[in-house]
Formats: C-alpha cells, structure tokens, sequence
C-alpha cells in the first residue's frame, strides 16, 4: 500500500477524523488486521513513560536586577544552580542537592515548586564589573516572575532499562531504590509497552523536531541523548519543553533515600503510523522488551549481569533469581506512564496537539556508548597493601597475641586456622576490652568472627568506602581460599591519597 | 488488629506477653520487636474480637499500649503509582490493582518503616 504523510494526518486531526489508539491497544490491533491492515486503520499511536530522570534540569532567566549583576554563583531555595552563562542566566540541575536539607530537597524540587506556582528564594553572588557593579542579590520570584523557564533534558526516555538486585550482604542505597541483601528485591524502570522509543526503535518517526507531551506542555526532541547507545538497544532523547506550561501531575521532585534527588519527568510520544513497518513495530508487547538483570553489589561499572528477563516478567510481581522467587518493584509509574499516553490520546484526538515530521533522524546502529578515557590505572589493594602480614593460630591466649601486637607495633591482627584459613582478627582495642572485663584467656572468645575482607583486584576507592561504612580502619586481604595475603589500613590509603 | 507494647526498663524483666496470653487465652502473633536496653516497642497482632480484653489485660499490668488503626499512611497527592514500595515491604501490604494503582493492605503492615525509606516521593508516614 502506498503510505501515509504526515500532512494527511495532521488534515484527519483538523478534520476530526483521525484514529488514535495507546501503544497498549496497538499489539491486538496489529495481531488481527497485520501490519498492512493497521497501518490503514490506525493513524497515531500513542506512547508514554513517567519514571526518575536525572539528567534534566531547567534554563531560568531572572530579568535583570538593579544595579545589574552578573551572577557568578547562585542558589534557588538554597540549591546550586550553575551560572557560567550570560549575567542572570542559570541552569538548575535536578540531583544538586540542597547546602542546608541534602537529600531531602534538590534542583528536582526547585523545578517542580516553580511548577507548581511556588515562591523560590534567590541568592546570587558575583565579582562585580563595570558594567555589572552588584556583589549579591537577594530575592524571592515566582515562575511568572522570570522571563524565560526552559526545561532542558540531556538525557531521558531511556528505550528501556536495566534491573537492578543486590547479592552482597548488605543494604545498598542506590538510584534504583533501596536494595535489600541476598537479592531481597528487585526493582526496574521503563514502560515496557508503553515505552516511546521501543516503539519506533528505528527512530523512523522520532527524532530531532518530533513534538513531544513534555510534563504537560507540548515539547520537542531536540537530538540524541547523553550516552544515546543504539547497538545495546539503549537510546535516549534529548528534550526541551517550556517549564511555565507544564502540569505538577508530571514533574515531581524525588528523593531516592542515601543517594540523592532526581526528576519524574512524563514524556508522551505520537507515533504517526505512516507505513506497514512502523505499525508493526507499534505492536512491540512487554513479553518482547528484555533487559539484563545486574547485580548492584558489584560497585563497578561492568556488574555481573544474573540473568535476562522480559517486562512482561518484571510486571508479573515475581522473578526467578537463582532458583528463588524475588518480589520485583518498579521505581518508574506505569499508571502515569498509561495515564500520559491516554492524555496524549485525547489532546490529538480534540485536535490541540499535531504531530510534527522530523528534521533529522537520531544516530542509529555503528553508535557506541563509550566508557571514559582514564588516565593511568587506578590504584588497586595490591599496590597499596602491606604484604608481609603477621597472623596469629586460632585457640591461642588473649596475652599471646598482646605481645604480637606489641613486639610488631601494629594494630590489627588477623588469626588464621590450622589450615591458614583466615577466621577471625583481634585489635589492640579489643585486647584493652578483654583485660578491663579480666576475659584473658582464649583468644577465640574476644576475636571478631565476621571479618570484612577486600581481594587484590579491588580499586583503592572501593574499599576506602567500605572501610569508612563499617566505621574500621583496616581490612586483610584474602585470596579465594580466605587464605591472608596482605593487610590495608585506611593510614595506606590517606598515604596514598596524599601523594595524588 | 495490630497493637503496640511499649517496652519500658521496668517491664523488659517481667514475662509480661506470656502472662496476657495465659490470662486471656488470645492467640497472640509477635509481628515485630524491636527492643534495646533503654525500652523499645513489640508489634503484636491480635484476634479482632479479643482486641478489648487483651488491651485491657497489658494495662492491669502497667504496660502502655497503642491501638494502630491506621499502621502505615499514603498521602495521595504526592503518590505517583509507582509501586517501589512493593518490594521492600516484609509482610505484603502493599500490591497493585488491575489499573496500576497501588493499593495497601494496612491490616498485615508491622510499621517497619521500610517503604517510608523507599518512597521517593515522601508519600508515606508510619500512623502513630
């Protein structure tokens, strides 16, 4: 069949005669007429997806003060905007975080109280010039105060994303919520079905120009995202969208617990269905949406991937994890996501918001998403590590091991099996203890048993932080067989950190 | 019906969730404890209908109780949906409806305060 334009389209909105259906609606469509039959019979097919993106942020005009400043620093209710831009121009980003609250209030939550008509209080600091004498500024606007509210997303509308679990021993707080150990939960983001970009994965209809439902406004993509990755199926958007027309239902602040703030930004995307091919890739469902599971104890960049599963399976409650069923969450919402995509549904189909035909297609496959070009390798525990260790057999006497300490003059002293397993280590502190409760007799009564441990191949930074969270200041590092291979004291790293 | 026993130095001695078990012959269930040297508070969950004598029971005893009629609270305008609560929640309170809305099962919450942790959104509060 010969296929649609968009100006035909556009002329059925006009008319009222246009068919738009939701992405959710779209596979039972394409299942029963085929892709021919659909392309025919539907025109627009709706997208949406409501999840946290961080790289978003606003552009913000204030107007000009008098006396004029040129702002070299400022801060919204006490939030860092960056203002290395022309005088009174800021951009405010959504995970800076606020210098009096933290986490509990960032540049997400400026963006969603300027929204949602707030008074935001202004703080600006500059050098002063000639022709900008003004030192500081304080002031309280609103978003009708300022000229310009410019919502501009480096990177958002992630095709889909990957699943996040925890198989350490311990709770970790991460941008994809709090990860309970053991793999306790699972937690995922995207729409899945609803998902604009896995609804035209050949970016046949968006790209740059594609007009957009940006938090309420009509928006546009203004070009690949930050870190687009076509090859891994893992592209993005960059979009702007006037902030002063958007609706607080879709902007809303967030705060994940131990990591910081980020944006729910509600992006809806018409898909104008112009051929068979992109009617048949409108019928994309969650069972054909797959995304690697990874385990987030792996404070990596490459963390080891568990397995793979589908949205249909996330969506189900429960996925399968080393033969365990683990409860899965979603940390995006997908009744906003749907709720999107309905409204997009009914603002085209009352003929208030036209689709657009794109000026450039976004970068396809041959695209890579590099990591970064370091330079030098980063420090690992073998380099840093003191490798001649004393250790002590387990069984023998508190005042043994009293005088290992005190003839090495060191502090930390790892006891060992008869096997040379590492099972337990004793500090000079822990001595102290033992003699004030008068408990001086086997070491193994005294000794702490759960030994937090660091491997060789371990960067520096790694196990500072581990160090710094269980409030020690040194670890043994063991081999694979628990076997001792050397010790490092958080003095070696501050040594170490000293001379960078 | 969930209940609070607040632990103080005092009673921490003292078998006192035996001695209402005895007394009353309510099956009790020990949800959650959460007891440190200072005092703390035990979450127990009682039959409805014995509800009454049990608490009556702790009172003759000196212990202070709490009733949770509202254990966990969602404030439904900053709720979006999501349902990151789901997974961390021990006890399987809250779940989604057929529309994705996320809906909660107060009768089974021992105010762990997990999902309070969790929610991105400061949408809910552990009812006092």
């Amino acid at each position: 069949m010969a296929g649609k334009t968009i100006q035909d389209i556009n002329a059925k909105i006009k008319d009222g005669s246009v068919h738009v259906v939701t992405a959710e609606e779209m596979p039972d469509i394409v299942a029963e007429l085929g892709p021919d039959g659909a392309a025919k019979e539907i025109d627009i097919v709706t997208t949406g997806t409501f999840g946290a993106m961080c790289s978003s942020g606003a552009f913000l005009n204030l107007g000009h003060s008098d006396p004029p400043i040129k702002m070299q620093k400022v801060w919204l209710n006490d939030v860092e905007a960056y203002a290395g831009l022309a005088a009174i121009d800021a951009y405010i980003g959504a995970t800076q975080l606020s210098k009096s609250r933290g986490m509990e209030y960032g540049g997400a939550h400026v963006i969603e109280d300027l929204v949602a008509g707030k008074s935001i209080d202004i703080h600006a600091t500059a050098y002063g010039t000639d022709c900008y004498p003004r030192k500081v500024l304080d002031t309280t606007v609103t978003i009708d105060d300022i000229n310009q509210a410019t919502m501009f997303n480096p990177r958002n509308g992630y095709q889909k994303y990957n699943v996040a679990t925890n198989c350490s021993n311990r709770t970790l707080y991460t941008y994809m919520g709090t990860l309970l150990p053991d793999c306790g939960n699972v937690t995922y983001s995207g729409a899945g079905v609803l998902s604009p970009i896995s609804n035209d994965p050949t970016y046949q209809t968006i790209g740059v120009g594609s007009r957009i439902f940006l938090c309420g406004a009509q928006g546009y993509v203004t070009g690949q995202g930050t870190q687009h990755d076509p090859t891994n199926d893992f592209a993005t958007m960059m979009v702007q969208g006037d902030l002063k027309q958007m609706d607080k239902k879709f902007v809303r602040g967030a705060t994940f617990h131990g990591y910081g703030t980020s944006l729910y930004v509600g992006i809806g995307i018409p898909i104008p269905i112009l051929n068979a091919d992109i009617a048949k890739a409108t019928a994309v469902t969650d069972a054909d949406i797959t995304v690697d599971v990874l385990d987030y104890g792996v404070a990596r960049r490459s963390r080891p991937v568990l397995r793979q599963v589908t949205y249909e399976e996330l969506k189900s409650g429960m996925i399968d994890i080393n033969g365990r069923e683990i409860t899965t969450s979603p940390m995006s919402s997908f009744h906003d996501a749907r709720a999107i995509a309905g409204e997009l549904k009914d603002l085209i189909q009352k003929g208030t918001f036209y689709p657009t035909l794109l000026v450039e297609r976004l970068p396809g496959t041959g695209v890579v998403c590099k990591p970064m070009k370091q330079i030098g390798e980063q420090p690992t525990v073998a380099d840093v590590m003191a490798k001649r260790v004393i250790t002590i057999l387990q069984g023998q006497t508190v005042e043994n091991a009293a005088k290992v300490i005190m003839e090495g003059n060191f502090n930390h002293l790892p006891v060992v099996s008869d096997e040379d397993r590492l099972v337990g280590i004793i500090t000079a502190w822990d001595i102290a203890k033992a003699v004030a409760k008068n408990k001086r007799d086997k070491l193994d009564d005294i000794m702490t048993r759960a030994v937090v441990t660091a491997d060789t191949s371990e960067p520096i930074d790694i196990v500072a932080r581990r160090l710094e969270q269980h409030n020690i200041s040194a670890l043994p590092v063991v081999d694979k067989h628990r076997r001792v291979m050397g010790i490092i004291t958080s003095d070696d790293i501050s040594k170490l950190v000293a001379r960078r | 019906m969930k209940i609070t026993l607040h632990v103080t130095p005092d009673i921490t001695p003292r078998p006192l969730i035996a001695e209402v078990i005895l007394e009353t012959g309510a099956l009790l269930n020990i949800d959650r404890a959460d007891v440190k040297p200072k005092g703390g508070e035990v979450v127990i969950d009682v039959p409805h209908d014995e509800c009454d004598r049990v608490v009556a029971a702790f009172k003759k005893r000196g212990a202070t109780i709490t009733c949770l009629k509202l254990p966990i609270i969602k404030d439904d305008d900053e709720c979006v949906n999501c349902g990151a609560c789901i997974s961390v929640c021990p006890t399987g309170v809250i779940s989604f409806r057929d529309d994705w809305s996320v809906q909660m099962d107060v009768d089974k919450c021992v105010q762990c305060g997990a999902c309070v942790t969790m929610c991105p959104h400061g949408a809910l509060t552990v009812g006092k």
